[in-house]
């Protein structure tokens, strides 16, 4: 198929051994055709990021995934050095930037809170969207298209496989489905998470 | 009073430099003029304590200006004398052919003839080396823009020494007399052969310095015989001295060559802190002789004229080297201090003299009142120094920041590691690939080869020794690294090197935690440990395997790493008391487990887990 779609998953999880939902996410698409997981408190443990490394990757990938816990409304923070410094003047933006121009991004997030705290009437008083603007802005300055983020809300709750697999699979239909690009962008650039309702906004795709 | 033997003599000398340099040193004189008054004081003019051997010891003591050139050259690489090559030809040429003239001209005032004239001029041009670099060096002044024009100046007055002598006897009183005094003769042997010798001998010392010497000392330096060692850097200098005397050539100037040919060798500081005492020593001989044989009887027969005559020759050489100044486009600081440096008449001119005298070039009446005339200018040099330093520089310096531009060349480098092994090559690889130049010293010669095998600079020599180090340019640099592996004697560095030179920064590799203790009372500054890292290293990738993540492995090292570098310092205050010892390391490893653990809890609740905590409690509110 010629136009299928590389992912790239950025990983960053500073305490992946005592993670459930999130390791779990991750085993479900790590194997998954045309995804490349870069685990970044794996590789530079130090904070020392290879950017020619990361470019060579961000280079050989249509879709990036930004896949981490949410911590203090943003994400751990080697995602944020690797952003710092990856994403830098001549390469993703300025005189001669644009090296990243069409790919697509995509927040995928677990959040110990209910996504009803996530309003102006609850305690986290803003919208998941609202507290995502740094990374949708990110990705319109550097020339990407934003996708709705991937939240899986409520962790705090989940008690065994049974809560968490639904999300797994959901999150094994998107990525098939970005990676064989037959996502309905026009559709899914109205909702306010992506896997709101994954199996309605992908059809007859879903789970084949 | 003389001639009780050598001695006597030698008492007498070290005697008169012992008691006034170091008086002259603190009131601000310097050192030379310490010792030219030390020489009045016991010459003949005063406690006539020396004697006839007055000439033979000035002779003996003249090897010192040659030690000293062999030194100056072991400090210019030939790429920075080939920068030099301008200013030497250029500033050079123009001051000995215009301070001949003007001189010339002078003498021709007096009633001379132009013979006599011409030779008075060229002899008077030349300036002092010895007094000049000493004082510049004393001061502190070589590097900057006046001392290397100065220096360039009298390299071309050593170089132009050697065709004056083979001119100086056409100039002879009496045509057709020209007698050519066998010693320094040029007339004997055809032209053609004395250029073939003169080549030889200069191609002799390139290629052995290039290809010889390295090897010799190599194999001398594998005996580890200091003294032995030392015995073959003085016969280096005093042989190339009789090779160039053999075909008439100036010792100074080949000595000079050789140096700058071993300027690039790993043996370039260990020759230097040998050699330095003898020349410092026989300098210092020098400039009492010079003091002694002043003949104040002269003087004091007609003091208006000889005085006037100082007068005249410091003005006149000050003008031309001024005038100089002014067209090279020096900035007004260097102007001042290059001219007022070399505006005295130079040892040389005692040579040059008594030559003129033998080849009736000159009559002695004239040149024993123009010796007298050279050393009254050598003994003033010193004092315009001082009226420079504190009339004029203060001067210049209302700008501060102009003076501190000054374009130095920086020939000291910031950092000397000792020991080039396996420790100290990792260190210094990292400094110079990080941009800082850093001086090598290690004291096996067979690792030295092989280091410079693949391009790592390695200078030979003992790092103990204090004299080597400030060789190597302890007194600038900015930091030594101790990475030598013998634990007794690192010990023993840190506390002279402390002592010597208070200002440095003392890094130094320690063998194990008693070493460390041992090391902090030596009043080192940073101390490692040098398994310390390497084995944590290892505990760290032993974490990964047991299952920890990267980072976490590596929190966990570093975290070790710091408690364990606290308590280093905190056991050090109970090191020696062995009961508060023990009972206080076993406290420290038990807070260590606790810390680890609570770490790991901590960052665990920070970060999250267990499964009713899954995901972040920071934003769970």
């Amino acid at each position: 198929m010629p136009d299928n779609k590389r992912i790239l998953i950025l990983f960053a999880h500073p305490a992946l051994e005592k993670s459930r939902v999130n390791v779990r996410l991750l085993r479900g698409v790590r194997d998954l055709n045309g995804v490349t997981v870069n685990d970044l408190y794996q590789h530079y443990p130090h904070f020392l990021i290879d950017v020619q490394r990361e470019h060579e990757l961000l280079e050989a990938h249509d879709i990036i995934v930004f896949q981490h816990p949410f911590y203090w409304y943003s994400a751990p923070a080697l995602l944020k050095e690797w952003q710092d410094l990856v994403l830098e003047y001549g390469y993703a933006y300025g005189n001669d930037g644009g090296a990243l121009n069409g790919k697509r991004l995509i927040n995928v997030i677990t959040v110990g809170g209910a996504e009803s705290s996530y309003c102006q009437q609850g305690t986290n008083h803003y919208t998941m969207q609202e507290l995502l603007q740094p990374f949708e802005q990110t990705a319109r300055f550097c020339g990407m298209h934003y996708l709705p983020p991937f939240v899986v809300h409520d962790t705090l709750n989940m008690r065994g496989d049974g809560d968490v697999l639904p999300h797994v699979e959901d999150y094994q239909q998107l990525l098939i489905a970005l990676h064989e690009d037959r996502l309905p962008y026009q559709s899914a650039a109205g909702l306010h998470r992506v896997n709101a309702n994954l199996p309605e906004l992908l059809g007859s795709g879903y789970a084949r | 009073m003389h001639g009780e033997g050598f001695l006597f003599q030698a008492f007498v000398y070290l005697a008169a430099a012992v008691l006034s340099v170091p008086v002259a040193k603190r009131l601000g004189l310097g050192s030379v003029l310490g010792y030219l008054i030390a020489g009045v004081i016991i010459g003949p003019f005063a406690l006539g304590l020396t004697g006839e051997e007055g000439q033979d010891v000035m002779h003996f003591a003249e090897f010192g200006v040659v030690m000293m050139l062999f030194l100056v050259g072991l400090e210019l690489q030939p790429s920075r004398l080939w920068r030099l090559r301008g200013p030497i030809l250029g500033l050079g040429g123009l001051q000995t052919a215009l301070t001949a003239a003007a001189l010339m001209a002078a003498c021709l005032a007096f009633g001379l003839s132009w013979k006599a004239g011409l030779a008075i001029g060229l002899i008077l041009a030349l300036s002092s080396t010895a007094i000049v670099l000493q004082t510049l060096n004393e001061n502190g002044l070589l590097q900057t823009e006046s001392g290397q024009s100065s220096f360039s100046v009298l390299l071309f007055q050593d170089i132009a020494v050697i065709p004056m002598l083979a001119v100086l006897p056409f100039l002879a009183m009496q045509d057709g007399a020209v007698s050519v005094d066998p010693a320094h003769g040029a007339g004997d042997k055809p032209v053609w052969l004395l250029t073939a010798e003169v080549l030889a001998v200069v191609a002799a010392i390139i290629l052995g310095g290039r290809f010889l010497v390295r090897p010799i000392f190599r194999f001398i330096a594998d005996t580890r015989l200091r003294e032995v060692f030392t015995a073959a850097a003085l016969l280096l200098v005093i042989g190339i001295a009789v090779a160039m005397e053999a075909v008439d050539l100036s010792p100074a100037l080949g000595t000079f060559l050789a140096g700058v040919v071993l300027a690039d060798s790993e043996y370039r500081h260990e020759l230097e802190s040998n050699i330095e005492p003898f020349k410092g020593l026989l300098l210092g001989l020098f400039f009492i002789a010079v003091g002694a044989s002043m003949d104040f009887h002269l003087l004091t027969a007609d003091p208006g004229l000889i005085f006037s005559l100082v007068a005249l020759l410091i003005l006149i050489k000050f003008l031309v080297l001024h005038a100089l100044a002014l067209a090279f486009k020096m900035r007004p600081s260097a102007r001042w201090l290059f001219s007022l440096s070399l505006a005295q008449g130079g040892e040389f001119a005692f040579v040059l003299f008594s030559f003129a005298t033998q080849n009736q070039i000159l009559p002695a009446a004239v040149t024993n009142q123009l010796v007298l005339v050279v050393a009254l200018s050598m003994m003033l040099t010193p004092v315009l120094m001082i009226l420079y330093d504190k009339l004029l520089d203060p001067r210049f310096q209302t700008p501060k920041s102009t003076r501190e531009a000054d374009p130095i060349d920086e020939v000291d480098n910031p950092v000397i590691v000792a020991g080039y092994g396996r420790f100290g090559q990792i260190v210094s690889r990292l400094l110079s690939s990080s941009g800082f130049k850093t001086t090598l010293l290690d004291h096996d010669a067979a690792q030295i080869d092989l280091t410079r095998r693949f391009g790592a600079k390695v200078f030979y020599g003992d790092a103990s020794r204090i004299d080597l180090l400030h060789a190597a340019g302890a007194g600038q640099a900015r930091l030594l690294v101790l990475a030598i592996d013998d634990r007794d004697r690192v010990v023993q560095m840190a506390e002279s090197v402390r002592q010597h030179f208070p200002k440095l920064t003392l890094l130094a590799r320690a063998y194990d935690r008693r070493h460390a203790y041992e090391l902090m009372r030596a009043g080192v500054d940073i101390i490692v440990r040098e398994t310390f890292d390497s084995a944590l290293d290892m505990g760290r990738r032993a974490l990964e395997v047991l299952g920890y993540r990267a980072n976490q492995a590596y929190r966990a090292a570093l975290k070790f790493k710091h408690y364990d570098e606290q308590s280093l310092h905190e056991l050090y205050t109970v090191w020696g008391d062995d009961k508060a010892y023990g009972l206080r390391v076993r406290q420290r490893t038990e807070d260590l487990e606790t810390l680890l653990q609570r770490d790991r809890k901590q960052l665990d609740l920070a970060m999250d887990h267990d499964w009713h905590r899954e995901e972040d409690p920071k934003t769970t509110g």
